[in-house]
């Protein structure tokens, strides 16, 4: 076995699966504060490269103005769909919730197409393609800045869950009922997460988009970022980056040596497969909590 | 009005247990059987086979996932590779030789063989948990299905359905196809409509409201949820087969991928949870919508000079649809089946509406 290449294969893996963790934050921000499973956070990535792109377009701003733009639109959108959407299913059965973060994602989705368009656009960050040199390894640069990007928010999120605010919201994450009867406003709390989430997509739709292009492939971060979150832990921050880091390892190293065997594609049959496996081995996932029901 | 209840006093057991115990019910459902069966003569031969069809095919996909999500409370985020798989199964067996008949029944077998591997999650977790295990379920066999020489060809390959004989007489009218498809929703949907009033559908409700409840009382959950999953897939698998052999009449892996499970899904949301007619509803409401959008849409912009492009108007039905999706969530989120019903129970009584206050 070429050591050299299964070292590189592993390196560049768990850069790529720090940004996936990007999307697994967002995630887990949103179901750490009130339960629901965000499977519109693809779509919501995938529009945060659409916004950033249209901003850039319409008032000739350059990117490192039209990035912050953004994320204070897609701030406002996220507040917006906790707002119409999700307030009035809390307490649903959560079949309803999924079916609609679900119908989220299609609408979000097939608008962005509607008012965009489908042709792929090229977001360019100005990060070289030229190769990183880290011993015999080649690294891409644009992974190392996307890692150190998830590194970044994560930081962030540390240190914010221990202010005032962030301690509102481990509250909520708590126990919903506690929180509103000692004066937190819980519906406050839900949206703060809603609109956070939807910056950190907005942070993996430019990374992202600048690697593969803007267009409708962006949504299907879903995927990988449902698989970082569960195997991670769906109420863990930490968790997201720990497991973004394996899955990305165990992705590429597994691909890397699976696809010659099968003809190539198999990267979404390893994320699958480790979804399944983490399920059924440990469904709350590395760091996440056990919940233990009432009949 | 025409649903009078007054009047009516069940004088036997079995009268009270009948599936339409108002006689309004029955002549509608007479009244519809006859319909259905005499629609070829009825409606034009492109009416028939563009949206009778598929609207009766889809249909009792829609009452097969109903069984496992409504009834049993078990998510399923992949019926169509269940769907895929009984279909495959089936042009693979007559391909091969295997008469029709055994062959459609052998496909629903492997479905229900391949279901049950899904029901090993269910059986460890549930709720979420189990949505996104499906979910990634339906992800693998999508790969293995479009990765596998031996099932489908090779990647992007179309395998063509052998054409249908059915007990030695060969098919190939729009009118066979389209009996072949309603059979086949009519045995689906008396077997749901037994359903509830059979043991088995009782049970599957305990396991749906509390599995360990439902455990202490003398439920065996484990049981039932399996019962559950392999029913629901032969459903799935003779339909998907069904769906191949009178309406597409090839196969490709991209008819069963991860979009058209949760177009099925919101079949069963939009008609309405454990609701028979609610599946019937549902599936015309998703199925017609898209085309009903277009036509509005382009009407429309040709009528106030939009001058949209196609692409806006290729994505725009699709932004509808979700939007749409969303908006029943919020509100009637027991779906269209609770609609009618509403309307049901207002007729029973009307006009003395007060008796039910």
């Amino acid at each position: 076995m070429d050591w050299t290449l299964f070292a590189e294969l592993a390196v560049n893996g768990a850069l790529s699966g720090l940004m996936y963790s990007l999307v697994a934050m967002g995630i887990v921000l949103i179901y750490k504060s009130s339960s629901v499973p965000n499977l519109a956070q693809g779509a919501l990535t995938m529009l945060s490269a659409y916004i950033v792109l249209a901003i850039a377009g319409a008032l000739k701003a350059p990117l490192w103005l039209a990035i912050p733009l953004a994320m204070a639109v897609m701030f406002g959108i996220g507040m917006g769909i906790e707002r119409v959407a999700l307030r009035r299913l809390a307490g649903r059965p959560i079949i309803m919730i999924l079916m609609m973060t679900l119908g989220l994602d299609i609408f979000v989705r097939a608008a962005t197409m509607t008012l965009w368009g489908g042709t792929a656009r090229p977001l360019p960050l100005g990060i070289s393609d030229a190769p990183l040199f880290l011993g015999p390894l080649l690294l891409n640069r644009a992974y190392v800045v996307g890692a150190l990007v998830a590194l970044v928010l994560f930081a962030v999120f540390f240190f914010f869950f221990r202010t005032r605010r962030g301690i509102v919201l481990r509250a909520i994450a708590d126990d919903y009922t506690a929180s509103w009867s000692v004066g937190i406003s819980v519906e406050r709390g839900v949206a703060l997460s809603w609109a956070m989430s939807s910056v950190v997509a907005t942070a993996a739709g430019v990374l992202w988009g600048s690697i593969q292009g803007v267009d409708q492939s962006l949504s299907q971060l879903l995927l990988k970022g449902i698989a970082v979150a569960v195997l991670g832990g769906m109420d863990s921050v930490g968790g997201a980056i720990l497991a973004g880091i394996l899955l990305g390892v165990i992705e590429n190293t597994a691909s890397g040596f699976l696809d010659p065997l099968v003809g190539g594609g198999s990267r979404d049959l390893v994320v699958a497969a480790i979804l399944v496996l983490t399920i059924l081995v440990r469904p709350h996932g590395l760091f996440g909590r056990e919940d233990i029901e009432r009949i | 009005m025409f649903l009078r209840q007054s009047g009516i006093h069940h004088a036997s057991y079995s009268a009270d247990r009948a599936l339409f115990p108002i006689p309004f019910d029955r002549w509608a459902v007479a009244v519809l059987l006859a319909f259905g069966l005499a629609a070829p003569w009825l409606v034009s031969s492109l009416t028939l086979s563009t949206y009778l069809l598929p609207w009766i095919v889809w249909t009792t996909a829609a009452l097969g996932l109903n069984l496992i999500l409504g009834w049993a409370g078990q998510f399923h985020f992949g019926y169509a590779a269940i769907m895929g798989i009984g279909a495959y199964a089936t042009v693979h067996g007559t391909r091969h030789g295997i008469p029709f008949e055994i062959a459609i029944v052998l496909g629903g077998l492997t479905a229900a063989a391949i279901g049950v591997v899904f029901s090993f999650t269910a059986l460890r977790v549930k709720g979420l948990y189990l949505a996104l295990s499906t979910l990634a379920l339906q992800f693998c066999m999508d790969w293995v299905i479009s990765h596998v020489p031996a099932i489908s060809g090779g990647t992007q390959a179309t395998l063509q359905a052998p054409p249908l004989k059915i007990l030695g007489q060969g098919v190939s009218s729009e009118t066979g196809y389209y009996y072949l498809a309603l059979a086949w929703c009519l045995l689906v949907t008396v077997f749901m409509l037994n359903l509830k009033r059979s043991s088995l559908g009782r049970a599957l409700v305990a396991v749906r409201e509390k599995d360990f409840a439902a455990a202490v009382i003398g439920v065996n959950s484990f049981y039932y949820k399996l019962v559950a999953f392999a029913t629901s897939s032969f459903i799935g698998g003779v339909t998907g087969a069904v769906l191949i052999f009178s309406f597409y009449h090839a196969v490709t892996p991209e008819q069963f991928a991860v979009n058209v499970s949760i177009e099925v899904l919101a079949m069963v949301i939009v008609g309405g949870l454990a609701s028979i007619i609610g599946s019937f509803f549902g599936a015309a409401f998703i199925l017609l919508m898209p085309g009903l959008m277009n036509a509005l849409i382009t009407w429309v912009s040709a009528r106030l000079g939009l001058g949209l492009s196609v692409e806006t108007l290729a994505h725009l039905p699709h932004a509808v649809y979700g939007a749409l999706i969303i908006a029943f969530l919020l509100v009637e989120p027991m779906g269209l089946g609770k609609l009618y019903n509403n309307v049901r129970n207002y007729l029973l009584v009307w006009p003395f509406g007060y008796t039910r206050k």
